[in-house]
C-alpha cells in the first residue's frame, strides 16, 4: 500500500471531481451553438474526467481505515460555522461512483437531442455537478446549498425538453419542483433548529460529525420534531407514501437523461440525508418514528406495485416502481441495524443504476417510436435486439433476479429487516411476486410478441448509444457476481464512521422481533 | 486415495464454471458464427460431463468414506458485518449423481438441438442461453448453502423463462413464459422467507452448519417451540419446490412452457430444472425431518395428489408434448411424494430413471414433430413406426421404462418408492401412487398406440430424422435400460450412496412388485383394447361423462380461476389504488396548489390599479400605526411622539 | 392638553404656523385622492409639499433657533429650499408625463388609467 500517495495528499480529488462538469459546462457555455457535435464532446469529456476520478477514489478508498478520506476543509463563513468541506466514506462514495456513472450515461443517452443543445448541456451538467455536491458534502449547509442548486435545472429541463403525455409537461415540472422546494422548506426548518440546537453546545457549526458528535444537546422532545420535519423533507424526497405523488408524473414528464438522474441519484439524496443526518444525528427521534416509517414503507411497496400493474405508459411503470423499491431502502432504514443501513445503501446505488438504465432504454424507444404506450408497441426485439436486451437486463434487475446487485442489496435488507421488523418485512417482501407481475408484462407486451410492420424503420441502438447499456449493464451484473466490492465498502462506511455504534444503542430497547 | 480425490473436487467448480464460460464466449465473441457457437457450447458441456463422469466413479470408489463426509470446498462470497455467505462445491453421491445426469442430459439435448434448431435464426441464442442453462443447473446442484442454491434456482427459472420464450414472437410463447416466471415466483417468495426465516434463527445457511445447528437448539430444552418454527419454515422452503417442481396448486405453466422448442422442454421441463424443486427438499432433508411430521405428511399428501390429478389431465390431451408434461408432473409428484413416505433414495432413485426416460420421449417427440413440420395433435399421427424405426424403438424402450415393467428403469425406481409408502405405513398414499402407475401406463401406451401405430395419415410425409438426433435418443434408450439395474440389492447399490439417516438394505419385495407391473400391463391392455383393437370406443366413454371428460380436459380450470384472479382481483386492486392515487393523494396535492391559486386570485381583486386608492390605503396605514404609537401601551410608549410635541412649549 | 393650552394663548406662535401646514396638507392629501385629473393631483401634491415646506421653516424659527458665532442656524430653511427645487423638477417631470399620456389617450382622468393591477 505504500505505492498510494497518503491520504492528505488527495485532497484535491474531490474538487478535481466536482469542478470537471463545471468546467465542461463553461466551456459549452463558449462554444457556438451550431457546434452540437462538439458541445456533446465536451460534455462527455467532462463527464469522462469526473467518472474516472471517482472510479479511482472508490477502489483508492482506504477501507481498513475507514472513517473520511480525500477530505478538503475550507472555512468560508466562519461566524455561522459553515466550512467548505468534502470529503467521502463508505456512505457517501458509492452514491459518488453512482451518481457519475448515470451521469456519464446520461450524456450518452442524450446523444440525439437536436433542440437548443447547448442550453441542455450546460443545465445537465450543472444538475449533476449539483447532485454530486450533495454527496460529497461533510457541512449540511454545503449539503442543502447544492440540492437547492440541482431543482433549478431540473425545472427547466422539464418545462423544455419534457413531453406531455397524461400530464402536460408544464404541469410535470412545476410538481416536481413545487414539491421537492416545500419538502425541502421543511427540511431547512428542521437543520435550523438542529444548528441553534447545536450551537449552544460552544462553536456553531454545521458539519455532520460535530453534529452528530453534540448528540447530548438534543433532547427526545426535540429530535422527534426535527425528526418529523426530515421525514417530510427527505421523504418526499425519496417519494415515501403519501409524498410520492410527484415521482411519477415528474419521471413522465422529463426527458430521458432528467428521468435518469432523478430516479438514479436524486432521489437517493432521500435516502441518504434520512441515513447521514437522520438516524446518525438524531437516532432518539429515528427510533421514535421507525415503527410509523416502516409502516409507510410497506404501503409504498405494496401501493406502487399494485398500480404500476395497470399502467399504460411505460414511464409511468418505471415510475411507480422506483416508489415502491424506495419503499425498501426506508424499511430498511426504519430497521435501524447496522446491516440494514448498509443494505439500504447498497439498494440505493443498485436501484440507481437499474433505473438509469431502465429510464434509457424507455428513452431511446421514445426517440425512435415517439410513443410509450405499452399497447401500441410490441414485437420490438425483432427490429431492435440489443435495446431489447437492455430492455430484459433492467427488468430482471428491477425484480430482484439474483446475478444483479439489485438481489444482493434486497436480501440484504431482508436479512437484517425481517429480525426487526418481521410483519413489515414479510409484506415487503410480497411486493416482489407483483414487481414480478408488472415487469413482465411490460418485458412481454413492449419487447415480444409478433414482429409488427409499422417498426420495421427502426434502428437498433449503435455507437454512443450503446454507453448506457454497456456501462450500467456491466455495474449491474459486477456487483451481482461480486458483492463484497460494493458491499465491503458501504459496510466499512456504517462501521467506520460511528454509524454502527449509534444504531446499537438505540435500538437496544426495541430489539426482540419474532425471536 | 482421498488426498488425490480431494485434488479432483476442488475442481469441480470449473463443472459449471465451463458451460458459463461458453455463455460469455457466444454472447461477446462467436454469435456471429453459428457453427462456432454451437461447436463451443456442445464442447463445453461435454467436457463437464467428462469431469462428472470422473467425480462419480471416484465417488463410487470413495464408497463409505464420501458418504459420511462431503468433499467441500468454499469461497467468500459476500462479507459484512451480521452476513457472510460462501460459495462453494459439495461432492457428495446425491450431488454426484445429479452432475452426472444432468450433463449427460445436457449434452444429449444439445447434441440432439442440432438437427432440431437446424436453419433457426435464434441458433447462437440458443446455444448461449442452453449454456448458461446447464451453467446454472450445475451451480445449483453443488451449492453448499441455501442462498447459494437460491441464486441458481433463480437464474434456472430466468433460463427457463428465456427458452420457453425463445419463440418469442408467438404470443403463446411469449405468455406462457411469463406464466412460467411469475407462478415459480410465487413459489421463491416463500422459499425466500424460509431463508430469511432460518437465517435470522440459526444464523447461517449453510447446510452442514444449518443441520447441526437445528439438531443442537432441538436438544436444547430451553428454547421452547423450536420444533413448532421448524415446521413453519419447512412450511416455507416447500413453497419453492412447489412451485419449481409444478406441485399442485403452481403447477399451471408447466403445460403451459411446451410452447418452446421440444429439446428445452426435455432438458428444462421434464429432466433437470423441475427437479430442482425435489432436489432442494432432499438437499434441506434434514429440515423436515427436524420438523414435526406433519410437515413430510403434507409433501407425502401433495405430491400424490399431484402425481393423479396430473395423471388424470394427462389421460385427456391430444398434444403429444402437453400430454408428456402432465405425466412431468405426475411422475414430479410421485418423487415428492416418495420423499415425504420417507423413501429418500428411492425419490433421487426415481428423478435419476425418470430424467433418462423422459427426456428420452421428449425427444422422441421432437423427432415426431419435426418429422410432420411442427404438428403436434396426436390425431394427426399416426403409422410412424416403420417411416421412422429409430425414433419408434427408442420411444416404445421410454414407454415401458415409465409404465414401470421390468427390467426397464422405471421398474426399479417406481418399485421402490411404492414399497417404501406402504411399508412406512402410507397404505393410502400407495394406493394413489398405484392407481397413478396404472393411469401413466395406459395414457403413455394411449400416445404411443396412436402416433406410432395408428393409421397412416396421407398428408404427412415423415422420414427418419438426422444422426445428431437419433443418436442421442439411442444413448438415453440406453440409460433408460441399464439406469435401473445401479438399485439391484448388493452391498454398494444406489441406497448405499444416497440415503438419508440410517442405512437400511432393503430386498425387492416381489409381490408388491408383481402388483405394480400388474397395474401397468393392465394400463397398457386397456390402451391397447382402445387405441388399436377398438373393443372399447373412447367416444362412448366421453360421451357417458361428458362433464368429467370436459374437468379433465381444461384441467380442472385452475388456469382460469388463476386468470380471473389475475385479472379481476389483482387488476382490479391495482385500478383502484390508481383511482386512488391519482385522485385522492393526488387530488389533496392539486387541491393544496389549488388553494394557493385560489387564495391568491380573491386577493388580487384588491389590486384596482386605482394608484389614488393604493395612496389612501398607504396613508390610513400610517395613520394607524401611528396611532398604536401614540396610544399604545407599553414599550412602544418610549417612543411616544406625542412626548416630544409635548414638551414644546 | 399641550395643544389647548396653546389655542388659549392667541400669541402666533409655532401651533398656529402648525395648523396651517397641517390644513394645507389635509388639503393636498383630500386633492390626491379625490380629484380624477392628473393636474389637479399634482397640484395636490404641491400644496402638500408646501405645507411641509411652512413646517420646515416654523420648527427653524421656533425650536431649532440657535445662534452659531454670530449667524443664525438655517437648517429648515434649506430643507425647504430643497424641497422646492424638487417640488419643480417633480412637476416637470410629472406634466411632461401627463402630456405624454393625454397625447396617447386623449384623457387625464386617472380612473381611467389602472394599468398596474395584477
Amino acid at each position: 500500500m505504500s505505492a498510494l500517495p497518503t491520504v492528505s495528499s488527495l485532497s484535491m480529488l474531490l474538487p478535481f471531481t466536482l469542478l470537471a462538469p463545471l468546467v465542461a459546462m463553461l466551456l459549452i457555455v463558449f462554444l457556438p451553438k451550431e457546434e452540437t457535435k462538439t458541445i456533446k464532446l465536451v460534455a462527455a469529456m467532462g463527464m469522462f474526467v469526473s467518472l474516472a476520478l471517482s472510479i479511482y477514489a472508490f477502489f483508492a478508498y482506504n477501507i481498513e481505515q475507514g472513517g473520511m478520506q480525500f477530505t478538503l476543509t475550507i472555512p468560508w463563513i466562519p461566524d455561522l460555522g459553515v466550512n467548505l468541506a468534502l470529503g467521502v466514506d463508505g456512505l457517501s462514495l458509492p452514491m459518488l461512483l453512482l451518481t457519475n456513472l448515470i451521469g456519464f450515461s446520461s450524456i450518452y443517452a442524450s446523444w440525439n437531442m437536436d433542440k437548443r443543445v447547448k442550453e441542455y448541456f450546460i443545465l445537465l451538467l450543472i444538475l449533476i455537478a449539483g447532485v454530486m455536491g450533495t454527496f460529497i458534502a461533510r457541512d449540511l449547509f454545503i449539503f442543502f446549498l447544492f440540492y437547492e442548486i440541482v431543482v433549478i435545472p431540473i425545472y427547466i429541463m422539464v418545462i423544455i425538453w419534457g413531453s406531455s403525455k397524461r400530464v402536460t409537461k408544464e404541469y410535470a415540472g412545476m410538481k416536481l419542483t413545487i414539491y421537492l422546494l416545500i419538502g425541502s422548506a421543511f427540511l431547512l426548518v428542521g437543520m435550523i433548529a438542529l444548528y441553534l440546537a447545536a450551537a449552544a453546545g460552544g462553536n456553531p457549526t454545521f458539519m455532520f460529525e460535530e453534529l452528530a458528535a453534540r448528540q447530548d444537546l438534543y433532547s427526545p422532545a426535540f429530535q422527534k420534531v426535527a425528526f418529523a420535519l426530515m421525514i417530510i423533507g427527505f421523504g418526499s424526497l425519496i417519494s415515501m407514501f403519501p409524498f410520492h405523488s410527484w415521482s411519477p408524473d415528474g419521471y413522465a414528464g422529463a426527458p430521458t437523461a432528467v428521468s435518469m438522474i432523478h430516479a438514479g441519484v436524486l432521489k437517493k439524496i432521500g435516502g441518504y440525508g434520512l441515513i447521514r443526518l437522520g438516524i446518525y444525528v438524531l437516532p432518539v427521534g429515528a427510533s421514535f418514528w421507525a415503527p410509523y416509517i416502516a409502516t409507510l414503507a410497506v404501503i409504498s411497496v405494496l401501493y406502487a406495485a399494485f398500480i404500476a400493474l395497470v399502467q399504460k405508459d411505460m414511464k409511468y411503470v418505471v415510475g411507480y416502481s422506483s416508489v415502491s423499491h424506495m419503499g425498501y431502502v426506508i424499511i430498511a432504514i426504519a430497521a435501524l441495524n447496522p446491516t440494514a443501513v448498509t443494505g439500504a445503501v447498497a439498494m440505493m446505488f443498485a436501484h440507481g443504476v437499474m433505473a438509469a438504465l431502465f429510464f434509457a432504454m424507455i428513452g431511446f424507444i421514445y426517440e425512435k417510436t415517439h410513443t410509450r404506450n405499452i399497447s401500441e408497441l410490441g414485437g420490438l426485439a425483432h427490429q431492435v435486439p440489443r435495446l431489447a436486451t437492455g430492455f430484459v437486463i433492467a427488468g430482471m434487475a428491477s425484480l430482484g433476479l439474483p446475478g444483479t446487485v439489485n438481489f444482493v442489496a434486497e436480501f440484504t435488507i431482508f436479512i437484517a429487516a425481517i429480525k426487526v421488523l418481521p410483519v413489515h418485512t414479510v409484506l415487503g417482501i410480497a411486493g416482489i411476486i407483483f414487481t414480478a407481475v408488472y415487469i413482465l408484462r411490460i418485458i412481454a407486451n413492449v419487447m415480444f410478441g409478433p414482429r409488427r410492420s409499422e417498426w420495421d424503420h427502426l434502428t437498433d441502438i449503435r455507437g454512443p448509444e450503446l454507453v448506457p447499456l454497456v456501462l450500467l449493464a456491466f455495474v449491474i451484473f459486477l456487483g451481482g457476481m461480486f458483492p463484497n466490492i460494493l458491499m465491503g465498502l458501504i459496510d466499512s462506511g456504517v462501521n467506520s464512521s460511528g454509524l454502527a455504534e449509534v444504531l446499537e444503542t438505540v435500538s437496544q430497547a426495541k430489539i426482540g422481533g419474532l425471536f | 486415495m482421498f488426498k488425490e480425490m480431494h485434488d479432483l473436487f476442488q475442481w469441480a467448480w470449473l463443472i459449471p464454471a465451463l458451460p458459463f464460460l461458453s455463455f460469455l464466449l457466444i454472447a461477446f465473441v462467436t454469435k456471429r458464427s453459428k457453427g462456432l457457437s454451437s461447436t463451443v457450447s456442445i464442447l463445453a458441456i461435454l467436457s463437464s460431463l467428462g469431469m462428472a463422469i470422473a467425480i462419480a466413479y471416484s465417488v463410487i470408489r470413495a464408497g463409505a468414506e464420501i458418504v459420511e463426509h462431503p468433499a467441500i470446498v468454499t469461497v467468500n462470497w459476500l462479507n459484512i458485518g451480521g452476513l457472510t455467505i460462501d460459495f462453494g462445491t459439495i461432492i457428495d453421491p446425491l450431488s454426484a449423481m445429479m452432475l452426472f445426469v444432468v450433463t449427460l442430459v445436457a449434452s444429449m439435448v444439445q447434441i440432439y438441438s442440432l438437427g432440431y434448431m437446424h436453419g433457426d435464426k435464434g441458433w447462437s441464442r440458443y446455444y448461449a442461453y442452453q449454456s448458461l442453462f446447464a451453467s446454472a443447473m450445475l451451480g445449483m446442484v453443488l451449492a453448499t448453502n441455501l442462498l447459494q442454491l437460491f441464486i441458481f434456482w433463480e437464474l434456472v427459472g430466468l433460463c427457463s423463462y428465456l427458452l420457453i420464450g425463445f419463440w418469442y414472437f408467438k404470443v403463446s410463447a411469449r405468455e406462457a413464459a411469463k406464466k412460467a416466471f411469475m407462478t415459480t415466483r410465487v413459489g421463491d417468495f416463500g422459499l425466500l422467507l424460509g431463508m430469511l426465516f432460518l437465517y435470522s434463527k440459526f444464523g447461517t445457511l449453510d447446510f452442514v452448519a444449518l443441520s447441526a445447528a437445528m439438531s443442537t437448539s432441538l436438544q436444547d430444552i430451553a428454547v421452547v417451540g423450536t420444533a413448532g418454527y421448524i415446521t413453519v419454515m419447512a412450511f416455507l422452503v416447500f413453497m419453492g419446490p412447489v412451485g419449481k417442481s409444478g406441485q399442485f396448486p403452481l403447477h399451471v405453466w408447466l403445460p403451459d412452457a411446451m410452447e418452446g422448442p421440444t429439446p428445452v422442454s426435455a432438458l428444462i421441463h421434464a429432466a433437470t430444472m423441475v427437479v430442482a424443486g425435489v432436489y432442494l427438499v432432499a438437499r434441506m432433508y434434514f429440515l423436515f425431518d427436524f420438523a414435526s411430521p406433519e410437515a413430510l405428511q403434507f409433501i407425502a399428501g401433495l405430491g400424490a395428489f399431484t402425481a393423479i390429478f396430473a395423471a388424470s389431465i394427462a389421460v385427456v390431451q391430444n398434444d403429444i408434448k402437453r400430454i408428456l408434461a402432465y405425466s412431468t408432473l405426475s411422475q414430479l409428484g410421485y418423487m415428492m411424494f416418495a420423499l415425504g413416505v420417507g423413501s429418500f433414495s428411492g425419490s433421487m432413485f426415481h428423478l435419476m430413471t425418470h430424467a433418462f426416460f423422459k427426456a428420452l420421449m421428449f425427444l422422441g417427440a421432437g423427432s415426431v414433430i419435426l418429422a410432420l413440420h411442427h404438428k403436434q395433435n396426436i390425431w394427426d399421427m399416426g403409422g410412424l413406426w416403420k417411416k421412422m424405426p429409430i425414433t419408434g424403438w427408442t420411444f416404445f424402450i421410454g414407454i415401458l421404462a415409465i409404465s414401470g415393467m421390468p427390467p426397464f428403469a422405471g421398474f426399479f425406481s417406481k418399485d421402490e418408492i411404492l414399497a417404501n409408502a406402504l411399508q412406512n405405513g402410507h397404505p393410502i398414499i400407495y394406493a394413489v401412487g398405484l392407481f397413478t402407475a396404472f393411469l401413466t401406463a395406459f395414457y403413455m401406451c394411449r400416445l404411443f398406440f396412436v402416433v406410432f401405430m395408428g393409421p397412416e395419415k396421407p398428408e404427412n410425409h415423415p422420414h427418419e430424422s438426422p444422426w445428431s438426433m437419433t443418436i442421442p435418443l439411442i444413448i438415453l434408450a440406453f440409460f433408460s435400460v441399464v439406469g435401473g439395474w445401479v438399485a439391484l440389492p448388493g452391498h454398494y447399490n444406489f441406497a448405499f450412496f444416497v440415503h438419508y439417516g440410517e442405512l437400511h438394505h432393503v430386498a425387492i419385495d416381489w409381490f408388491l412388485a408383481g402388483i405394480s407391473v400388474i397395474a401397468g400391463l393392465l394400463g397398457i391392455g386397456l390402451a391397447y383394447a382402445i387405441y388399436v383393437k377398438n373393443v372399447i370406443s373412447a367416444e362412448s366413454i366421453v360421451a357417458r361423462f361428458p362433464g368429467v371428460y370436459k374437468l379433465l380436459k381444461n384441467g380442472y380450470y385452475v388456469d382460469d380461476l388463476y386468470l380471473w384472479i389475475i385479472h379481476h382481483i389483482m387488476g382490479g386492486m391495482g385500478k383502484i389504488l390508481y383511482w386512488f392515487d391519482i385522485n385522492i393523494v393526488d387530488g389533496i396535492v392539486n387541491g393544496i396548489a389549488l388553494t394557493t391559486r385560489g387564495s391568491g386570485k380573491l386577493l388580487r381583486r384588491t389590486s384596482t390599479g386605482q394608484v389614488q386608492m393604493y395612496a389612501m390605503v398607504f396613508f390610513f396605514a400610517v395613520v394607524v400605526i401611528f396611532m398604536v404609537f401614540a396610544f399604545g401601551e407599553g414599550q412602544l410608549s418610549a417612543l411616544n411622539p406625542l412626548a416630544t410635541l409635548g414638551g414644546v412649549k | 392638553m399641550s395643544l389647548l393650552n396653546n389655542f388659549s394663548n392667541l400669541s402666533v406662535g409655532l401651533t398656529s404656523y402648525l395648523l396651517v401646514g397641517a390644513m394645507l396638507f389635509c388639503l393636498g392629501l383630500y386633492g390626491v385622492f379625490a380629484k380624477k385629473n392628473m393636474i389637479a393631483i399634482l397640484m395636490s401634491i404641491e400644496l402638500m409639499l408646501n405645507a411641509v415646506n411652512i413646517n420646515f421653516i416654523a420648527f427653524n424659527r421656533f425650536i431649532w433657533n440657535q445662534k452659531v458665532d454670530i449667524h443664525y442656524v438655517l437648517t429648515g430653511h434649506v430643507a425647504a429650499l430643497f424641497i422646492i427645487i424638487v417640488a419643480a423638477c417633480e412637476v416637470a417631470v410629472g406634466l411632461a408625463l401627463i402630456i405624454s399620456v393625454y397625447r396617447n389617450r386623449k384623457s387625464t382622468n386617472v380612473d381611467e388609467f389602472n394599468w398596474l393591477k395584477w
